[in-house]
């Protein structure tokens, strides 16, 4: 993506982690935030010893690694008009404000395709630029209960459950980033931009699978229940995240003959050549009424004697989905992980030398590059203002002191 | 000038079960033809598949969840261990612009379909490998779906009530995949677009998800620590959880992140004497005691349905939004305002409501324009017209069992 210019005009995750994507594969992504405060991210943390410092929080330095940073004041006409300026000379604006703001502000896209018609202007907000909700507040946690992931997601017996941290961004910031590409190849032949409308309950709602189909083709909820088999709470299959000698594994057996190596796995018990378990699959249709035998109590009984080295290779070897289920620092030392060059360290001038994970790709051609650390507030105001926009740097100076920039 | 963003791009599409096939159908949402190559001795396993519990299972044609996964596509059919076969699947990657494929790291290779293979066929093919843990290291052979890859990746432990094992992660894993490998599959389209030069994309489905919970691991290079769960909390926001309504199972989500929203949050609720409580006073307390909190702010939402918190509390700027369930997002009047579901008549199925496209582009409008193709619908199409075989030859693959 070498010779992309990318405006960033956002917050928090679902704009950042779009830009993000492109910037690693070799976009320029021209970041802008309010000066002093600058990104909300920068408050959120993780911090290096639990002390805030918004040079070093976690969230800004992993979302915003590769990009060049510059303040403007978006509130003041001056800082507006630098704005403008900056949406002429690129080909990708990604934002997530309010629409009423950026309407108000006039930095809509009817106003920004009359200063640049090959502009794409990528908008995200939590429920998309038009309807009943459209200028409603939203938190991640609101935009997973208002896209029907919360409500599957948990006990049925206990309350809804939020997936950690911001996934409804980092999805929606996907969405985007593939909207935003498809208009940008669009453009090649058009020579034209457009808008590209995300909403980030829409892009939650689209990833729900089996929920949709459960409504739509039989008229049914489905309720939070943790194992894909069976909605009474009764193990079919063993599908579950399961308790073991030092840690929790997740096995998700979908095959007969995948069954057949499990039993063998755990070493031939008396109860799994018992008939009832046999032809599990059939249960999938079975009428009401009939009984069916829980294999959950028997499972977990048996695979707490197992470490969960000997059921992940152990399973694996026998082709049988089993994994660990890893903390954070078990990815960070995952072998598979550390083999594939996923994960990262880079330099930063304040938070010095921290680990961070790639891109979960690799394209033999134009592969992804994390280099650059994530900048400074305003750290590239004389590149981009001076330099660039060929503004003399008393301007600069005087914009600073009068809190433009 | 193209109609949609993709028109004129042609994918060949080997993918199977859900990390894949949702890639390509985001494709052919934004008007890529996409040619699913499949066979009628193994078939796709969600066509094979009726939802749990439900009604008895109808055949390879009339699955929902393929119809779910596969909309806007089309199908052929070919017995991929016939030699004949496989000289016709390169026939189609000679006419196509991608190549999609899911399937454990060599088996492409084996079939004699591998990258090195595609890439004299035709020269600039981008080719997606999608697998559970990519296509290189000691593991790559390992076997995984939706839930071992945010296991593996460490969505899994992290999502949880704080006194409980950590919730395996469903089907939404494969689609976060399967959307990540569409992004990759358009970078590349880009470059060529730009250099004429084709690639292969080697996708780990463990790694999309690992990349969605990149603080965690910020968290422990900076100071040692490992995150767990924690429920519904946030790191700052309190309150921060989903509130029990009304009615049975219903629940109304709040986040307070200001000084502002706190009182207009108690003033909603009345100014009841709690709030003023010291244990509530600034937001560092109402954190510290968010169990309280909750369990106080609970006791005010329970006289109401989750829709009437939410007018509330947006009307004075709090954010609050109901815990939709599978039926209330097909009645929610904003998302029916936008369009989300769409009706589609399915031959075998009938009519149904599935999900419209993601994105609303201003110029070239994405959506859904058909059902999950038949098995084999297409092959009249793709190998009559697309690759020009006379009608006697076709009739004698089918007869043969190549078309299959």
């Amino acid at each position: 993506m070498a010779g992309v210019k990318v405006l960033e005009y956002a917050d928090l995750i679902s704009g950042p982690y779009c830009t993000k994507l492109l910037s690693n594969l070799g976009a320029e992504v021209i970041k802008v935030e309010q000066p002093k405060a600058g990104d909300y991210s920068r408050s959120v943390g993780p911090f290096p010893n639990d002390v805030p410092d918004p040079e070093k929080s976690g969230l800004f330095l992993y979302l915003n690694a590769n990009k060049l940073g510059i303040t403007l004041n978006t509130k003041t006409e001056t800082g507006l008009a630098l704005f403008k300026e900056l949406a002429k000379s690129v080909d990708i604006l990604v934002e997530n404000h309010p629409p009423q703001e950026m309407e108000d502000a006039g930095l809509d896209y009817p106003s920004l395709r009359q200063i640049n018609h090959r502009l794409i202007m990528t908008s995200i907000t939590p429920f998309g630029q038009n309807g009943p909700y459209r200028d409603y507040k939203a938190y991640d946690i609101n935009i997973q209960a208002a896209g029907g992931l919360a409500y599957v997601t948990g006990d049925a017996k206990r309350e809804p459950l939020l997936t950690p941290w911001g996934q409804a961004g980092y999805q929606a910031a996907l969405n985007a980033a593939i909207g935003t590409l498809s208009a940008l190849y669009w453009r090649e032949a058009s020579g034209l931009g457009q808008h590209v409308d995300i909403s980030v309950q829409e892009c939650i709602a689209s990833i729900l699978g089996d929920v949709i189909s459960f409504y739509s083709y039989m008229g049914m909820v489905k309720p939070r229940c943790t194992t894909l088999s069976d909605l009474s709470g009764v193990t079919i299959w063993p599908m579950d995240i399961y308790e073991c000698k030092d840690g929790y594994v997740d096995i998700c057996i979908l095959e007969p003959h995948q069954w057949q190596s499990f039993v063998d796995l755990i070493g031939n018990p008396g109860w799994a050549s018992d008939p009832k378990f046999e032809d599990r699959r059939l249960l999938f249709e079975r009428t009401e009424g009939q009984e069916v035998p829980d294999l959950g109590p028997l499972i977990k009984e048996i695979l707490k004697k197992y470490t969960v080295d000997e059921l992940f290779h152990g399973g694996q070897q026998r082709r049988i989905p089993i994994t660990p289920v890893n903390d954070a620092q078990g990815v960070l030392h995952f072998p598979q992980l550390k083999e594939r060059g996923f994960f990262v360290e880079i330099d930063h001038p304040e938070a010095g030398r921290l680990t961070y994970p790639g891109a979960p790709f690799k394209l033999s051609e134009t592969p992804w590059s994390l280099e650059r650390p994530a900048p400074l507030l305003g750290q590239h105001n004389k590149e981009i203002f001076s330099n660039r926009l060929r503004y003399p740097k008393m301007e600069l100076v005087k914009m600073a002191e009068a809190g433009i920039i | 000038m193209a109609r949609l963003p993709l028109q004129g791009i042609r994918v060949a599409d080997f993918t199977w079960a859900w990390a894949g096939p949702y890639a390509t159908m985001l494709l052919g949402l934004m008007g890529a033809e996409v040619i699913k190559i499949e066979s009628t001795k193994r078939p796709d396993h969600s066509r094979m598949r009726s939802l749990a519990a439900g009604p008895t299972f109808g055949g390879p044609n009339q699955a929902p969840i393929f119809n779910d996964l596969n909309l806007n596509k089309m199908s052929i059919t070919l017995d991929m261990t016939r030699p004949k076969a496989v000289e016709l699947a390169k026939r189609v990657v000679r006419i196509s612009d991608v190549v999609a494929e899911n399937f454990r790291p060599g088996v492409m290779d084996k079939l004699g379909l591998g990258y090195e293979v595609l890439k004299e066929v035709k020269p600039d093919i981008i080719m997606l490998s999608s697998s559970a843990v990519g296509g290189t290291g000691p593991n790559r052979h390992y076997v995984g779906y939706a839930p071992t890859f945010a296991a593996l990746g460490g969505m899994a432990h992290l999502t949880g009530y704080p006194d409980s094992a950590p919730i395996p992660m469903m089907g939404s894993s494969d689609l976060r995949s399967a959307a990540t490998s569409a992004f990759a599959i358009l970078a590349a389209l880009y470059h060529r677009a730009q250099t004429g030069e084709g690639q292969h994309i080697d996708l780990s489905s463990t790694e999309t998800i690992a990349v969605l919970v990149g603080e965690a691991f910020l968290e422990y290079t900076m100071n040692g620590r490992i995150p767990t769960r924690e429920g519904n909390r946030d790191r700052i926001m309190a309150p921060h959880n989903v509130y029990p309504c009304q009615e049975e199972n219903s629940w109304v989500s709040i986040a307070v992140a200001t000084e502002e929203e706190w009182q207009a949050l108690c003033h909603t609720m009345g100014d009841p004497a709690w709030v003023k409580d010291e244990k509530f006073s600034d937001a560092y307390r109402r954190w510290q005691n968010q169990e309280e909190l909750d369990r106080l702010i609970g006791e005010w939402t329970i006289n109401y349905s989750p829709t009437e918190v939410m007018e509330k509390l947006q009307k004075v700027g709090v954010a609050a939004v109901p815990s939709f369930s599978g039926l209330e997002l097909f009645q929610d009047p904003h998302l029916k305002e936008r369009g989300f579901a769409k009706e589609v008549q399915h031959p075998a199925i009938g009519k149904r409501l599935v999900v419209n496209a993601p994105w609303k582009f201003s110029a070239t409008p994405a959506e859904v324009s058909r059902y999950g193709p038949l098995l084999g619908e297409h092959n009249q199409y793709v190998f009559g017209e697309l690759l020009g075989l006379p009608q006697d030859e076709i009739q004698r693959l089918v007869a043969e069992g190549v078309i299959n």
